[in-house]
């Protein structure tokens, strides 16, 4: 048994947001009393958004960092729908909506504008959800990753077209079911493939800085947050947001199934720069595949009476590989 | 720079504050406190997390100070009591139990270093009259003192503590640490009258004035047993024994080979008295297995430890030719121990029966209606009144589990019933809150930490000396474990549900204030408090 | 200043003197000489701006990225052509609804398909009702000094402009032209003063959602807003003779059509072909005029009828056709002069890059004097052609089924 005591050692560790008997100084930005509200109440996100909590911790982070100095631009989707539908915007930083697909070209233009304004200081955010970042928008993410121009941009992963009424976007899981990937046929739900992993395509075009997060810990996703921040020219983080219409989750779960992902290997988080990983946040409490999809109505079939249960065992096929491809597990417990 | 901007394509930021998406819910987060397991397990009724809440701040002095609205003798119990609280503690089924022991031993031991006090209320002008100093007396006469009322304490031992000093041996309660502690209840008014023994109740307090008493005059009877002895082997009761210990010119003679018959806590600490005193052989003799001994293990433990020959499923048949019979048992299907006609024998000078304790309920001679049982046990009612107006009763002396912690408890709540019945009014215990039981927690958050042990002196000098045998936690290490503590069922200001908010509907409201819920946006997704680490919030249905 | 160059770089160079802080463009043919003549001045220094050159992934990308730098208050060009301004469609009509003042050359070209990188005006045409001002440029001159008007038309409205370049006959053509001066453009045209902006000190959210409870109300003000330009169009084309001493843009020009019988209406380019007819036909004393329009959106319908209802005919002649639509210069004379007894001609030419010969256009304009024109006429189409493949396939579609 360890006799040593942990510095600054609390019941919570970092595992919780903040805690009462941690400096400030270690504490998330969204724990504190002053955080930035950059996305305010009132707006008509469903009960237990994951992506109107993944974007309001994101830009406050940034915001914090960069003293209130940023111009965000939103891809077309949930998070500028259920943010901006006249009259009543639940912004409070300044924002710009244009397309579905050209959130990264139009940062483009803010960030290119505002050195021509001599304003360099100010942080330019591109954000937007699976469908614009992983599909429509992929052309203008990849021209403004190659041109390295100085935008971070956020993608928001909720892992289907929810904002039409969850139809099957890039980023789809397989066996998933959605409007467009129905329950029938002998592999009920979305298809097997190899999947477009953007982060690795980000890190392919050998950018700054590639990293993933979750809303499920805080504290990880401000540190990413704030790497980015420390660094210019493109970046890119891409955030786990579950969305329980879409998922058939219950609101309450939102954290819980960001935390599953995390836990089962199926969402490895981890950074790169300049094209290399970097580090990986290592599972904490590995969990089998099913604690995670269980909980969620779109897997339901996987769990049926005479499903096949190649479906499932695929699904954790693919996190066994996530696990060892980015090391996801103490040596101890492999 | 002034801008016009386009109409409906361009809005001013925040502007959604207008819209009171509250009216979404069907049901409604709210905060509450629920009752620890820890709380619900300590029989003095300590609020452990709070104080331990307090210690993780360093806010010692606070800490002492919650202890001392339940229980005034923080040090004492840091070091005897056999902590039900740490068996319920919600940690241990993650790891092991909070060390909340040694926590409230660091604390007590604070308070004597420091000499921190306890303010106490204006004089009501009433008088009670408490009847024993051992734990159920001292607390009851605590508690009464700081509600203003004038106590005297009478005993019939030369000291202070009753068993605590009589029946409690000083490896585990050094009696300086006793003695220091009631000595902080003596200042704040209290009066000890030793050496006097009440044999009329009804007479003492008529003459003495006494508006109440209380009674906690213990079980200090052993209970005997017939066995045939030859009068080669020497039989003493166990609690002579360790109450003669403390008495220098009593100091008991056992030989070199010792047995002592029974497997209760004080069976316990005879063996390890005995060990420590220089005998060559100590031999427990139990007439169930281990598993069945009412002893605690941790302390079982420690005295096989020191040596002491443990003989489970054995009855002492005869004693001859100082050799015992030992009658050799095994437990039938209900787990009672029957002979199996087969015998073996050891040697013994001296035979300690630790057989039960009765109470002497002598001093009733001269009361009317009070209902004693025939081991002298009295009944109490709810309010620890016995059958004679004003007389209450607590501690050994009533049906209950006899531990010092018991009767501390005991010695709180009869307070409390007196002093409504001095004042003549009615008290009422405020409702329980609901318990924070283990499924209410959210354990991911918590950080996997073992506990902090005690240090534990060396097996030589626990075997030669009556040296205290637990060490201090320092400062640092009391905090650290203090800090492991889960809060369970009471906000500890994580700050998750402020943060997992969506709508950012929780307020939060300041370190050390807690938070609020702002109804006009809460959309009720119940995230707050699916993520709340330890239980403290709760969705209830929204009355539509 | 006179000088011989490419209309390219004339066009290039004048939106150099306007100071544009943001270029960013796809290359496609034939607008690749301004943008080249563009990264060119803006590496070399030549652009007394912070101008960035942006090179882009698409045309999508390049308005887009016109858009987020408008949006962020700085002045912002873009060029394309044919195909291009179709996959920019979206951000077409996006930058207008966001009322963003950026100006943007089209290098006019075919659409396809078949693909045909030639000139016609059908690319702009097909973005004609996107909520763009669309100006049209004669010559090379002309096409500068529009670039220059263009921006402050834009800027003054926050209304974004076209300006319509025909392809290889102007882009590619050497031509003399009067240089403007740093001077004469600084004097003419301010500093860009966006009604909005992303800023951190006057927060806001730009492009929202707006629902049924508002969008008719958006809706009429842009087209409020749009018509109300007209006006403004006219007087920054005076504005500029000023100081330029010379004319270009404003709504339309009369060529011998203040009292002709017949007038000869088109867009762009041809109407230098059109000009030398009509000088032909004066030395006959044929009453006979052009009639060139210059800015086609917003449409100033009203001003032509009530500079030309004198006239017994009006002969449209056009680079583009759209199905359903036919001409569709010729569909808004149509409907501007649905209240007169003037007679509306639609003539089709030059698509893909045909030219457009006197002699063919002359053979058309006889016969539409003489009343003779069918309503909708092509110069130089094998109309025999046309009805042996309409035979022939109609022969295999009857097989077919």
């Amino acid at each position: 048994m360890s006799t040593e005591l942990k510095p600054g050692f609390c019941q919570t560790g970092d595992l919780t947001a903040g805690n009462r008997l941690q400096s400030i100084d270690v504490v998330s930005v969204q724990s504190q009393e002053d955080r930035a509200n950059s996305l305010t109440s009132g707006h008509r996100a469903c009960q237990g958004c994951g992506e109107a909590l993944g974007a309001r911790m994101a830009i406050d982070k940034v915001m914090e960092l960069s003293k209130n100095k940023v111009h965000v631009v939103n891809a077309t989707g949930c998070l500028e729908v259920f943010t901006t539908p006249f009259p009543e915007t639940s912004w409070n930083v300044p924002w710009l909506h244009s397309l579905f697909g050209n959130a990264p070209a139009v940062a483009t233009g803010v960030q290119a504008a505002l050195k021509a304004k001599g304003m360099e200081d100010v942080t330019v955010i591109a954000q937007g959800g699976d469908g614009s970042t992983v599909d429509i928008g992929f052309g203008c993410l990849s021209g403004m990753f190659e041109r390295n121009d100085d935008v971070l941009y956020i993608c928001y992963d909720n892992e289907a077209y929810m904002n039409t009424g969850v139809q099957r976007s890039g980023a789809t899981p397989p066996t998933a079911r959605t409007a467009t990937t129905p329950l029938s046929g002998p592999h009920p739900g979305n298809n097997f493939g190899q999947g477009k992993n953007v982060p690795k395509i980000a890190m392919a075009h050998g950018i700054g800085y590639v990293a993933t997060a979750t809303i499920a810990n805080v504290r990880d996703l401000e540190a990413k947050v704030a790497k980015a921040m420390s660094m210019k020219g493109a970046r890119y983080l891409h955030i786990h947001v579950p969305c329980p219409l879409g998922w058939g989750s219950l609101p309450k779960d939102t954290i819980k199934l960001a935390r599953l992902a995390v836990e089962s290997g199926l969402y490895p988080l981890f950074e790169g720069e300049h094209g290399v990983i970097t580090g990986v946040t290592k599972i904490r409490k590995k969990v089998p595949v099913d604690e995670y999809l269980k909980l969620q109505r779109r897997f339901t079939h996987l769990f049926k009476k005479g499903a096949d249960t190649d479906d499932l065992a695929g699904v954790q096929a693919i996190a066994d590989a996530h696990i060892k491809y980015y090391g996801l597990l103490d040596d101890g417990d492999k | 720079m002034a801008l016009t901007l386009p109409y409906a394509i361009t809005l001013e930021v925040g502007s959604s504050l207008e819209n009171k998406t509250g009216d979404w819910r069907t049901e409604r987060p709210i905060y509450l406190d629920r009752l620890p397991p820890c709380n619900i397990e300590c029989p003095a009724g300590e609020n452990i997390q709070a104080w331990l809440g307090l210690s993780q701040e360093g806010k010692y002095q606070e800490a002492w100070e919650e202890i001392l609205h339940n229980n005034p003798l923080p040090a004492v119990h840091g070091r005897v009591c056999y902590h039900p609280c740490e068996d319920g503690c919600n940690r241990k089924q993650m790891e092991n139990p909070v060390s909340i022991h040694a926590i409230e031993r660091f604390l007590g031991d604070e308070a004597l270093k420091n000499n921190w006090t306890i303010p106490k209320a204006a004089d009501t002008g009433k008088s009670v009259l408490v009847v024993g100093a051992g734990p159920g007396g001292i607390s009851a006469a605590y508690h009464l003192c700081k509600m203003g009322h004038k106590v005297t304490v009478v005993d019939s031992k030369p000291a202070v503590g009753g068993m605590l000093r009589y029946g409690i041996p000083s490896y585990r309660l050094p009696r300086d640490v006793l003695d220091s502690e009631v000595a902080h209840i003596e200042k704040m008014g209290v009066t000890f009258k030793f050496n006097t023994r009440i044999d009329n109740l009804a007479a003492s307090i008529k003459d003495g004035g006494y508006d109440a008493a209380f009674l906690a005059i213990g079980a200090h009877v052993g209970r005997s047993v017939e066995i045939p002895n030859d009068g080669s082997v020497k039989i003493i009761e166990a609690v002579k024994f360790l109450s003669d210990m403390e008495t220098e010119d009593k100091k008991p003679e056992l030989g070199k080979k010792v047995a002592v018959y029974g497997g209760g806590n004080t069976a316990i600490d005879c063996v390890r008295t005995a060990v420590r005193l220089g005998a060559d052989s100590v031999n427990l003799i139990y007439r169930r297995d281990r598993k069945n001994m009412p002893a605690h293990d941790f302390e079982v433990v420690e005295a096989l430890e020191e040596n002491v020959n443990l003989n489970e499923l054995r009855t002492i048949k005869e004693m001859k030719d100082g050799k015992l019979t030992l009658d050799i048992m095994e437990l039938n299907a209900e787990g009672w121990p029957e002979s199996t006609g087969k015998t073996e024998t050891i040697e013994a000078d001296t035979v300690l029966y630790a057989l039960g304790q009765l109470v002497d309920a002598s001093l009733f001679n001269d009361c009317t209606g009070i209902d004693v049982e025939k081991d002298g046990v009295t009944n109490v009612n709810d309010q620890f009144m016995t059958g004679m107006d004003g007389v209450f009763a607590g501690g050994d002396m009533i049906p209950s589990a006899r531990t010092v912690t018991t009767a501390v408890g005991h010695g709180k709540k009869a307070a409390r019933y007196i002093n409504a019945y001095l004042k003549g009014e009615a008290y009422t215990p405020a409702e329980k809150h609901e318990t924070a039981s283990f499924d209410k927690l959210n354990t991911w958050y918590y950080e996997d930490e073992d506990m902090r042990e005690q240090p534990v002196l060396d097996l030589k000098k626990r075997t030669t000396t009556f040296e205290e045998v637990l060490g201090d936690l320092d400062e640092a290490t009391a905090k650290y474990e203090a800090t492991r503590c889960m809060s369970c069922g009471n906000c500890f200001e994580c700050d998750n549900c402020y943060t997992v908010c969506p709508d950012n509907a929780i307020i939060k409201l300041g370190r050390g204030n807690r938070f609020e819920i702002n109804y006009d946006y809460c959309k009720g997704c119940g995230m707050c408090v699916e993520e709340c680490p330890c239980g403290s919030m709760l969705m209830e249905p929204e009355e539509l | 200043m006179l000088k011989q160059v490419e209309g390219s770089i004339g066009v290039a160079e004048a939106i150099g003197l306007c100071r544009p802080d943001l270029v960013c463009a796809y290359p496609i043919t034939p607008q690749t000489h301004i943008v080249e003549g563009l990264a060119d001045m803006v590496r070399k220094g030549k652009i007394k701006s912070n101008c960035q050159y942006i090179n882009v992934e698409s045309e999508f990308a390049a308005l887009s990225v016109c858009i987020g730098s408008s949006a962020t208050g700085v002045r912002s060009y873009t060029a394309t052509s044919s195909q291009g301004l179709l996959f920019m469609a979206e951000a077409v009509y996006n930058a207008a609804g966001m009322r963003l003042p950026i100006v943007m050359t089209i290098g006019n070209r075919a659409i396809g398909g078949p693909i045909n990188i030639w000139n016609d005006q059908s690319d702009s045409m097909s973005m004609r009702d996107a909520g763009w001002i669309q100006i049209h440029a004669e010559t090379n001159q002309e096409a500068g000094d529009l670039h220059i008007q263009a921006f402050k038309i834009a800027e003054q409205l926050s209304i974004p402009v076209m300006v319509c370049v025909d392809g290889f006959l102007l882009t590619h053509a050497y031509e003399q032209i009067e240089s403007s001066t740093q001077e004469q453009v600084d004097e003419f045209l301010p500093p860009f003063k966006p009604m909005q902006a992303l800023d951190c000190d006057n927060p806001m959210s730009m492009g929202a959602m707006v629902g049924p409870e508002a969008f008719m109300e958006v809706r009429a003000l842009n087209i409020a807003h749009f018509d109300n330009a007209i006006e403004p169009i006219q007087k920054i084309s005076e504005e500029f003779e000023k100081i330029f001493g010379r004319k270009a843009g404003g709504l339309y020009e009369h060529y011998n059509s203040e009292d002709a019988d017949t007038v000869v209406v088109s867009l762009g380019s041809v109407n230098g072909t059109v000009k030398d007819i009509i000088d032909e036909y004066k030395k006959d004393n044929v009453s006979i005029g052009s009639f060139k329009i210059g800015c086609y959106r917003p449409f100033p319908g009203k001003q032509i009828v009530e500079q030309l209802k004198h006239a017994k005919r009006i002969i449209v002649v056009e680079k583009d056709i759209f199905a359903g639509v036919g001409g569709c210069l010729a569909n808004d004379m149509t409907v501007a002069f649905k209240d007169t007894d003037v007679k509306i001609y639609s003539v089709i030419g030059g698509l893909g890059g045909r030219p457009i010969f006197k002699k063919s256009l002359i053979k058309i304009l006889d016969r539409g004097m003489k009343d003779e024109l069918e309503d909708l006429s092509f110069i130089d189409l094998d109309q025999s052609l046309v009805e042996r493949e309409i035979t022939r396939e109609d022969l295999f579609m009857t097989k077919a089924v």
